[in-house]
């Protein structure tokens, strides 16, 4: 038994965009009946329900309706479910679907992710972690991981990640021309994808000119925050054989944190837990890197997509400013096309569930204006940064 | 002498004082930056936490780390995440001699954003307000 017994067999996507004003259960309904739907199914043959990072998790936005919700809404009988952050990445509650139908608790487990972080933020600007909007005198005391890091007014994922960002430009000679690649390549693939939020081209210049928000990001390495909410079905891969579609195996999953599970004490701060979990992921296949049609790399922050192709493999440690340089390479008509969809740098930070979602899109040849040449037969989709890391390989039959 | 450019923000978010962390964010009432250090191995501990993670002792001590550091890696963070506590500010991973890999998330202080650098030797200094001294680091020229 492993996982390869899994197999993708649908997906579906609300409406994604900024200040939709939308109910995010609503939301969440889109996605779920069009992956149902996607799939050839009928809510009546979903028997497992997963998500992350559980209902109403975190700060305003940050989640979406609660498996008991969506179980009752939709009247299911579910022989598995499971819910919850503590998860190798936002990927993770797929990657314990995938493990629930190869083991056979389920047959068919409906995975989602909801966001509507736009729409929380209104007008306003992106409010640090744990601030809760909050300063001045409000006698709000930081505690758990924030205890170490809001005092220094490090109250945001980007600051957490330049810093491992700089460490890797001071050992590994990487440049802010060489991260602007990712956001550029994430860009010119939004343009052709009429979902993406951000389509307007940008230049190395433009990048350039953006504010900084912390060395060495600027705006633009930086993700942006939308509404939108994104499922897919795992299937039982005997099961999945004959359904509407091609079924997409699961050949291989990455799921490993080997160093302390920390944004400041990890032990390589030019890598995160993407280290482990690409590691993993090719002792489960024989399957190699170059055998890869396309990549769907968490980007939540620049950095971290270059810091998933050193953790898969795809260039040696310290060596994604060179393989990124100049774009070519990663372009859609590279030789590792990359963040196709526009990665949630352009085309919204759907939070993982987006670069999985559009793995599938290319696997299946449903790309339309983006879609990769040839006949792509194997994707890798990835997420999560710092202590956070998770990692699939798909293959089409 | 330059201008500080954390030092002193309006405003900070405090760490919630326990009776696990009383240790390491009242040290600097003493002028000490200080941790818990396991009294069979000898391994210095952080976050606190009731167990030695190396040895897996349980009779822990709290000691006194010298107060000086490397500037492992930083940022020069130009966003308001926090109002009260107003950007540009240095935000930096410090490494102490005592152990590697016995870091801690810090505001490099008295340092132009321009100087900063990794590898730089750095020691603490410490903000009071309320009942927390915060520690943070300056270019530690005597080094």
């Amino acid at each position: 038994m492993s996982e390869r017994g899994a197999a993708i067999s649908g997906i579906g996507q609300s409406a994604v965009g900024r200040r939709l004003g939308r109910d995010p259960v609503d939301l969440t309904l889109d996605a779920a009946l069009a992956a149902i739907a996607d799939a050839g199914l009928d809510r009546r043959d979903i028997d497992g329900l997963a998500s992350y990072p559980g209902g109403w998790f975190g700060p305003r936005g940050f989640s979406g309706p609660s498996i008991p919700e969506l179980q009752d809404m939709l009247r299911l009988d579910l022989s598995w479910f499971a819910g919850g952050p503590e998860a190798p990445g936002q990927l993770g509650s797929v990657i314990d679907a995938i493990a629930a139908v190869a083991c056979g608790y389920a047959n068919h487990v409906l995975c989602y992710r909801t966001v509507w972080e736009s729409t929380a933020q209104g007008g306003g600007g992106r409010p640090g972690i744990g601030t809760a909007g909050g300063g001045g005198g409000s006698g709000f005391r930081a505690s758990s991981i924030m205890e170490w890091t809001l005092p220094f007014g490090a109250a945001s994922a980007a600051v957490w990640i330049a810093l491992f960002a700089k460490r890797h430009m001071h050992e590994y000679g990487t440049t802010r021309e060489q991260l602007a690649q990712i956001a550029l390549n994430a860009r010119r693939n939004a343009g052709r994808n009429p979902k993406a939020v951000y389509r307007d081209p940008m230049t190395l210049d433009d990048y350039l000119a953006a504010r900084m928000i912390s060395t060495p990001f600027c705006l633009y390495d930086c993700d942006v925050p939308v509404d939108g909410a994104t499922a897919v079905v795992v299937s039982r891969a005997d099961r999945a054989r004959d359904l509407r579609k091609p079924r997409l195996r699961v050949e291989a999953v990455g799921t490993a944190l080997r160093g302390r599970p920390s944004w400041d004490q990890f032990d390589d701060l030019t890598t995160m837990a993407m280290r482990d979990a690409g590691a993993m992921l090719w002792q489960r296949t024989d399957l190699r890197p170059r055998d890869v049609d396309v990549a769907e790399l968490y980007d939540g922050f620049s950095f971290l997509a270059m810091s998933w192709l050193e953790a898969l493999g795809f260039c040696g440690k310290g060596e994604s400013g060179p393989f990124v340089a100049g774009g070519t390479r990663i372009a859609l008509d590279g030789e590792l096309p990359l963040n196709t969809h526009g990665g949630q740098l352009s085309a919204g930070r759907l939070h993982g569930y987006g670069f999985l979602h559009e793995a599938c899109v290319q696997l299946w040849r449903e790309g339309g204006d983006r879609q990769v040449a040839g006949d792509p037969k194997v994707a890798v989709a990835a997420a999560g940064g710092g202590p956070l890391g998770g990692c699939l390989l798909l293959v089409r039959d | 002498m330059r201008a500080a450019v954390a030092n002193r923000p309006d405003f900070r978010v405090l760490p919630l004082v326990t009776d696990h962390n009383r240790h390491f964010w009242t040290g600097g009432e003493h002028g000490e930056l200080r941790f818990l250090r396991c009294t069979v191995c000898r391994h210095w501990i952080h976050p606190p936490q009731p167990i030695c993670p190396a040895c897996l002792g349980r009779t822990l001590a709290v000691e006194a780390a010298s107060g000086r550091a490397r500037v492992a890696t930083f940022t020069v963070n130009h966003q308001r995440w926090i109002p009260g506590f107003e950007p540009p500010y240095l935000v930096a991973i410090v490494e102490l001699p005592e152990q590697p890999g016995l870091r801690l998330t810090t505001n490099l202080v008295n340092c132009d954003v321009e100087d900063a650098r990794i590898d730089m030797p750095v020691r603490v200094v410490f903000e009071q307000r309320d009942d927390v001294w915060i520690p943070l680091f300056e270019p530690d020229g005597a080094a």
